[in-house]
């Protein structure tokens, strides 16, 4: 694949480097001089100096091709929406992926139709929210285009599911129980599944319907 | 009015002067003082990427949004936003970047580019002086 790289940071000399070590026909575009200097030693002509956001900076680095891929890593949130959405709309880029520095702006992100987004600070929360478990429900997949997603919940004695059959739950439209974990066995519920305390339980839902799926399953 | 620099703040005094309700946006404080002592309208400080802030500045009733911060990219963000998330028609965008400007016109935004317009005023005002260029002399 022929994959462009703007912003020359740690993030995106370091995808540079690995792409390239996987065959991986690769351009990175940095607009500071001295961190462009250190790339140029180790990439060669592949590193390109220029403001990513500039058609003909974009253009000396080949994004009239246009690229298999464009992955916009810059420390900047406006400029990696720009990058993209000229990527994609202007030159026809097939795929692009940005990196989302303040969560704040994913909703411009999304706003814009830009995904794959990548932000470490999401990532992180969603490992915390692994570890912690008073947050209850972990979220362990966002669906993003589809609007779905996929979580994690424990049932315990006080709740409220446990002891009943799924049939008898009452839950929200539009959300399905997919996974029961019990003593390390797992099974895909039907009507007639009892839940029991102790059982991690994965459910598909619409986002935004996690708060009544909390309550019917965990709500003391 | 987001952006209340040099450009923004004449451009929200002439609109107030004409009888618009304004309310502008900047991220400095000092911004304020470009308003003059007698400035009838809003101010509020934040960042015009932050939706709370274009909130609070009254972008759910607003019927024209001019966005004219000094960054050009964020501009084009703060111009979609204003125009596809809050839906208003009239939103003007100022980018510097001649290049960036005529793309993202194609794309539907309302783009103002100062720089070409510049570069169309020098270019006639060379003209203008009546002398023809060496070549063309020679030629002629």
């Amino acid at each position: 694949m022929f994959i462009l790289v703007a912003g020359g940071g740690k993030v995106g000399s370091n995808l540079a480097r690995t792409l390239l070590r996987g065959g991986h026909e690769v351009a990175i575009v940095e607009q500071r001089r001295d961190h462009w200097e250190a790339l140029e030693e180790e990439f060669e002509h592949r590193a390109i100096l220029g403001d990513a956001t500039e058609l003909f900076v974009l253009e000396r680095a080949g994004i009239a091709r246009p690229p298999d891929l464009v992955v916009a890593v810059t420390g900047d949130d406006e400029d990696n929406m720009v990058i993209c959405q000229m990527a994609r709309d202007h030159y026809g880029a097939k795929k692009v992926i940005a990196r989302v520095n303040d969560p704040r702006n994913q909703v411009h992100f999304d706003l814009l139709g830009i995904s794959a987004t990548v932000s470490a600070t999401q990532s992180i929360m969603a490992m915390i929210e692994h570890e912690v478990p008073e947050h209850e429900l972990i979220h362990l997949l966002e669906l993003r285009k589809e609007n779905l997603e996929i979580v994690e919940v424990q049932i315990t004695k006080d709740s409220p599911s446990a002891g009943k059959h799924v049939a008898s739950l009452k839950l929200p439209v539009g959300s399905r129980l997919i996974s029961v974990m019990r003593d390390g066995q797992h099974e895909i519920p039907d009507p007639e599944t009892k839940l029991e305390p102790g059982d991690q339980v994965l459910a598909i839902l619409e986002t935004g319907k996690e708060d009544e799926l909390r309550r019917v399953l965990l709500k003391k | 009015m987001v952006g209340c620099g040099r450009v923004g703040s004449k451009v929200a005094k002439k609109l107030a002067k004409s009888g618009w309700d304004v309310t502008a946006i900047d991220e400095a404080e000092e911004a304020l003082g470009r308003l003059g002592e007698d400035w009838p309208g809003g101010f509020i400080v934040g960042h015009g990427m932050d939706v709370k802030v274009l909130r609070d500045a009254g972008i759910e009733d607003a019927d024209a949004v001019v966005v004219a911060t000094n960054g050009d990219n964020t501009n084009i963000v703060v111009g979609q936003v204003a125009q596809k998330r809050f839906g208003i028609d009239c939103t003007v965008v100022r980018i510097l970047d001649p290049a960036r400007a005529e793309l993202y016109s194609t794309l539907g935004l309302r783009v103002v580019c100062p720089t070409s317009s510049a570069i169309d005023v020098l270019t006639d005002a060379v003209k203008s002086c009546s002398i023809r260029p060496r070549a063309a002399a020679k030629a002629g």
